[in-house]
């Protein structure tokens, strides 16, 4: 089968999540070219602190330098291939030392000193040689403390790589009275046995949660319920849970917004915004750091989650980020971040991590059965009971203005096809060139 | 190269002789700042030490080990009642982590969220749920840490497995009760602490039940 048949505006082929061959031309053509989330340079504040990274099939380590900046390099000693850093995070000095024979390098890879060089002289691998050296990342740039990397010199810049998506980054950043996140230092990981995509569609696909959560939603309603006729008021982590067994008509009424390059947004839902006495001091700070009317524009956007595709559920309102690192086509790991908001009050923070808790940890009383889905989502896609997987859902019913597609339905499969509109873009020059029997 | 160069070569060598203990080592010549790229100290925690009478110690046992059973037989509220009305289950990130309302768990929840979870695992449409499941604990060395009025802490190790579907997971790591007895004779959960071996390991599926 021709590639270029297998994604159709309003249907794709199974295959895209299946095939072992797609998935190494998807890591070719879009992780190992495009900007690829590495971390928050808050991961990484002293310098040689590291921390370790896949883009796309490269073993990665981001770096503090000793000049203050943030470094991505190949994970790879450039003599006999071994990778430098031997654990997920830590700090390795002033200098990189490969394990098996002593090449040392400068935090930003230039090597630093060979044993006995002198068995070098009279051959092309002296120090004078880029060869000698770890390889840096083509390009590295930030976003408000936010890093990402890209391994080809060429394309797009990070600006206009984010475009509107930006906004991930700003709603979490403006909501700190100086304007800054730092990283709680914690990881999660939870590994999916599943493509990538379906993790990605799963974040704007607001028909499911009421199917999917309805064994959370529902008693963890009834308990909100019975905590507020007790005490006039229930903590609002009932809330984030509650919500997710909403009707059908309420998702309905939640829209997206579908940017170019596969990016998007899920409005807001959960209405988080209440007016306790944390968050009135909160709404202070800002509006002394930032005055009345620019507090307003931050606090008003309305976002549940931005997607920055292909890899990224940034939820913004709640300071908590998840990042794809693909395995397999079969076999995706998540990482799962939550951020301080710098200078914000205590008590914002502690609201924020029982959404972390109960609904990103991995004891997550939500993404239990998500994960369920995206599992038996790719058993099925793997048989041969049908060969399409459909995304017809208000297909034709959607706004378009300016490469901007808001959905007029909250639960339209536009998040769907917008995001295959930008993978069959990233996948042009493949599908140009192979053919897949 | 004739059987007699190599016999030549053979026939001469060096000894390494032990060098002083100020020597440096061919890789600390190439990076004297070389140290600190491996072993760490360790975080884990261990127990205090109490002589406690040999009745209580198999009391407190017989607690831990029906606290098990019932999570193995999923009698999800009989579970729960073994807490006091303030009750806390936690489980950490980290050992070295103390509060579990300030800091990144894994689980962290009081009554009314184990009833949460508790609704979760009995709704006919907990889909997760639908897959043939079940764990197995064994609790074992069990120190009675402190006694004091009618509180005990006790430390315990567990390890558990789990089967889901045809995939077998293996979990292990340590508990940590705070056991109060009530005016009934017998003890209610303060808190239960469960530090997993592996809590920052990346998790293949989720847990879904507690620990």
């Amino acid at each position: 089968m021709n590639l270029t048949a297998l994604v159709e505006p309003d249907r794709v082929h199974r295959s895209v999540y299946t095939d072992p061959a797609i998935f190494d031309l998807e890591m070719a053509h879009i992780w190992e070219k495009t900007w690829v989330y590495c971390g928050h340079e808050s991961q990484v504040p002293k310098v040689g602190d590291y921390w370790t990274l896949q883009i796309g099939r490269q073993p990665m380590v981001m770096v503090r330098d000793q000049d203050g900046s943030v470094r991505v390099l190949y994970n790879r000693c450039p003599h006999r291939g071994v990778e430098l850093c031997g654990n997920q995070k830590g700090n390795t000095g002033k200098a990189f030392v490969c394990s098996y024979h002593a090449w040392t390098f400068h935090l930003d890879g230039r090597v630093r000193a060979i044993p006995l060089m002198k068995g070098y002289e009279g051959t092309r691998m002296t120090t004078d040689n880029p060869d000698c050296s770890m390889k840096a990342a083509a390009r590295v740039d930030s976003y408000r403390g936010f890093v990402f990397a890209s391994l080809s010199a060429e394309g797009p810049s990070l600006a206009e790589f984010l475009g509107d998506a930006r906004v991930a980054f700003d709603d979490m950043c403006d909501r700190s009275p100086v304007g800054e996140v730092e990283v709680v230092p914690v990881c999660h990981r939870v590994i999916q046995h599943s493509n990538w995509k379906f993790f990605m569609e799963n974040q704007l696909d607001a028909l499911h949660p009421s199917v999917t959560h309805q064994s959370t939603g529902v008693p963890a309603r009834r308990i909100e319920n019975r905590v507020k006729a007790e005490q006039g008021s229930a903590p609002l982590f009932f809330h984030y849970l509650s919500t997710f067994a909403s009707s059908f008509d309420q998702w309905d009424s939640v829209q997206t917004v579908n940017f170019p390059k596969g990016h998007g947004i899920l409005k807001g839902y959960m209405g988080l915004r209440p007016t306790d006495p944390d968050t009135l001091e909160h709404e202070a700070q800002l509006k002394a750091a930032y005055g009345e009317e620019k507090t307003e524009e931050y606090l008003s956007r309305s976002i549940h989650h931005v997607l920055v595709y292909p890899y990224l559920s940034v939820q913004s309102p709640l300071q908590q980020l998840r990042c794809l690192r693909p395995m397999a086509a079969n076999k995706t790991l998540s990482e799962i971040w939550h951020f301080r908001l710098k200078g914000a009050p205590e008590a914002i923070y502690r609201r924020a991590l029982w959404y972390y808790n109960l609904v990103n940890s991995p004891a997550t009383m939500i993404n239990a059965d998500d994960l369920e889905n995206w599992t038996k989502g790719q058993w099925g896609l793997e048989s041969k009971g049908g060969e399409w997987v459909s995304f017809h859902r208000n297909y034709g019913g959607d706004t378009e203005r300016d490469g901007v597609i808001y959905s007029n339905n909250g639960t339209s499969e536009a998040v769907m096809r917008s995001q295959f509109r930008a993978w069959a873009e990233y996948m042009a020059p493949a599908l140009a060139q192979t053919v897949v029997a | 190269m004739s059987k007699d160069q190599v016999s030549k070569a053979l026939g001469t060598g060096v000894v390494i002789e032990a060098l002083g203990v100020e020597s440096m080592t061919g890789a600390e010549s190439i990076a004297p700042e070389h140290m600190g790229r491996g072993a760490r100290p360790s975080t884990q925690y261990v127990p205090d030490v109490t002589h406690a009478p040999v009745a209580l110690q198999r009391e407190v046992e017989t607690f831990l080990f029906r606290q098990a059973a019932l999570l193995d037989a999923r009698r999800w509220q009989e579970w729960i009642e073994l807490f006091a009305d303030d009750g806390v289950y936690w489980m950490p990130v980290a050992p070295e982590q103390t509060d579990w309302l300030g800091e990144p768990s894994i689980f962290a929840e009081d009554r009314l969220l184990m009833e949460v979870r508790m609704g979760r695992l009995g709704h006919p449409n907990a889909w997760s749920q639908a897959a043939a499941w079940g764990t197995n604990h064994l609790v074992g060395n069990v120190v009675i840490e402190s006694v004091e009025a009618d509180t005990v802490r006790v430390y315990s190790r567990f390890q558990m497995m789990e089967l889901r579907r045809d995939t077998l997971r293996h979990f292990g790591g340590s508990y940590r009760h705070t056991l109060r007895r009530g005016a009934n004779g017998s003890f209610a959960i303060e808190l239960q602490r469960v530090d997993m071996m592996n809590g920052q390991a990346a998790y293949d599926y989720v847990l879904q039940a507690w620990v």
